[in-house]
């Protein structure tokens, strides 16, 4: 296509992709021979999502009648600073456990399972916590979760869980440049929280909905919308921010959550989450390097 | 597969089916988004699958501010059963390399519901027509040897065009010819699915090139109108009158911070 100014541009299209993509693929699908179809089947395997649970959790899980855990409130946090929120405000009152992990291999995330073993906290996974005292699961996600593996993420997390009797709450993050408004973005109060809740969810909400044509993706979306599909109570805080990285205030903004009736039995005490709220934004301030 | 959205509304039997494809502009979506609003349609499910990008919003048909606060994802069924009339609207893009796997998803489901018939709304990059579709009305639609016999008569009394085939090899041999919908994304494929399956599927499109693709929309559900009759025209001669959602808002954008005036 030609400008007005002469120069010619590919043409953009926000909907489909190249034309006729699938149709070429599947011509050279009749050419590949049987060494290309093993790599793709080899790799499509590697990207499966694999839940991993310690030794205890596991003997849990094998005990119960139906294999599954036994929990009533199942809290992801989804990005740097939800995880950071969770740590330091709920994980910290001490009378949680680590149980297990979840492993995505993609594009990003390229740590095999083999140097997993080494590394538990590899940025390839997610790690879950349990409270059995409060009766609460927590899955911390702070690693790259790819298009195609969010499905199978659901899928094989929440059928460890009983749907009965579950409750879902999702933290997530989201630049405030995505917001959509008729005002401007310019005198927007950032950070703030909008929520989204599924059709069976009845309790309060710590904060206003998400207006349309605001809408929220990736994982965060695929675990509200299975919460939606099976009629599990489920809540979305999703928090805009003007801060790319994790920073305290985007973390605080995430407190009117502990307010809610069902999460403020989980929140730590005040001494400890300071301490160590400013023990994980330190240690982010070592890594950046731009004021020595 | 469906799951039920526990409305109470029920997909009824042997309805019609309206569907849009992901392609350029988004306008089969649009149009589809016109036709759930105007006819005020309950949700009567969501369809399952992986082949779609996760997504969630709150409610893009909302008219009061309760209604505001229903929770809508990426795929879902809408029903009338007086008008024995479902709508399935898609509202994100296919994964990649996923739309021969959702195709096969979607025949699976059209199947099992046994819907007496299946259109498609889809759209193609107008750049790409050739000559002699540069002329006349923007509108093609193809049909499955299965709905030919019953539909083909009456699309040629409304003077519809059928969406011609092009030459796989052009200027160099032109005997060979072929369906070819460039910006249609998975159109051709279902089309093609369908017509091994004998489904009784339409295909309705409009050429048309990236921008505002609202007046597309308009226009192909006003196109589509005139077969299906799914809305009274208000006046002699007058276009019918289609509601425009509210989720429609801000689609160039937010407002402009006032200190640049």
């Amino acid at each position: 296509m030609a400008t007005f100014f002469g120069e010619v541009v590919p043409v953009y299209s926000r909907a489909v992709q190249e034309e006729e993509e699938d149709e070429d693929e599947d011509e050279y699908l009749e050419e590949e021979d049987e060494e290309d179809r093993e790599i793709k089947r080899e790799l499509q395997e590697k990207r499966n999502v694999v839940v991993s649970w310690s030794p205890v959790t596991l003997s849990h899980i094998d005990s119960s009648p139906d294999k599954k855990i036994s929990c009533s409130h199942f809290i992801a946090a989804v990005g740097d600073n939800p995880a950071a929120f969770v740590s330091s405000y709920i994980l910290s009152s001490g009378d949680w456990e680590e149980v297990g992990s979840i492993r995505c291999w993609n594009e990003r995330c390229r740590v095999s399972s083999s140097t997993r073993s080494v590394l538990p906290h590899a940025p390839s996974c997610c790690t879950f916590y349990r409270s059995t005292a409060k009766q609460a699961l927590v899955c911390l996600c702070t690693c790259y979760v790819a298009e195609d593996q969010m499905f199978q993420w659901c899928e094989k997390v929440f059928g460890f869980l009983h749907k009965s009797r579950l409750k879902v709450t999702v933290l997530s993050t989201c630049p405030v440049s995505n917001y959509k408004t008729t005002q401007s973005t310019f005198d927007l109060p950032v950070p703030f929280l909008k929520a989204l809740k599924t059709s069976t969810y009845v309790d309060k909400m710590a904060c206003g909905h998400l207006e349309q044509p605001n809408v929220v993706d990736g994982l965060p979306a695929a675990v509200l919308m299975h919460c939606q599909e099976f009629a599990i109570p489920g809540v979305l805080y999703h928090c805009y921010t003007d801060m790319a990285k994790l920073d305290s205030v985007t973390v605080e903004a995430f407190c009117p959550v502990l307010s809610c009736p069902d999460m403020s039995h989980l929140a730590a005490d005040a001494a400890q989450v300071k301490e160590v709220l400013k023990k994980v934004v330190k240690e982010v301030e070592l890594q950046s390097n731009l004021y020595i | 597969m469906l799951v039920p959205a526990r409305t109470g509304v029920d997909v009824p039997a042997d309805c019609t089916l309206l569907l849009p494809a992901i392609s350029v502009g988004n306008v089969g979506q649009l149009a589809i988004d016109l036709i759930i609003a105007t006819l005020n349609m309950p949700k009567v499910g969501y369809f399952y699958t992986d082949c779609l990008l996760p997504m969630v919003g709150n409610n893009p048909y909302a008219t009061n501010e309760e209604n505001a606060k229903e929770l809508s994802i990426n795929a879902e069924v809408y029903a009338l059963p007086s008008s024995k009339l479902a709508v399935l609207q898609l509202r994100s893009p296919i994964i990649k390399k996923k739309s021969k796997d959702f195709c096969q998803a979607l025949i699976s489901w059209i199947k099992r519901s046994s819907f007496s018939k299946v259109i498609l709304l889809s759209s193609s990059h107008a750049y790409q027509r050739v000559d002699h579709q540069l002329f006349g009305t923007p509108f093609r639609y193809l049909l499955t040897p299965s709905l030919e016999g019953s539909v083909a008569g009456l699309l040629k009394g409304l003077e519809w065009k059928e969406m011609e085939k092009v030459s796989s090899y052009p200027g160099m041999n032109d005997e060979e010819k072929r369906i070819s919908i460039p910006g249609g994304g998975f159109t051709k494929r279902l089309y093609d699915d369908c017509c091994s399956e004998e489904i009784q599927m339409a295909v309705v499109l409009k050429f048309c090139s990236e921008g505002d693709n609202i007046p597309d929309a308009l226009a192909l559900v006003n196109h589509v109108n005139t077969w299906l009759q799914l809305l009274e025209h208000s006046d002699a001669g007058l276009s019918p009158e289609w509601k425009i959602p509210s989720s429609w808002r801000l689609l160039f954008g937010n407002g402009l911070p006032p200190a640049l005036f």
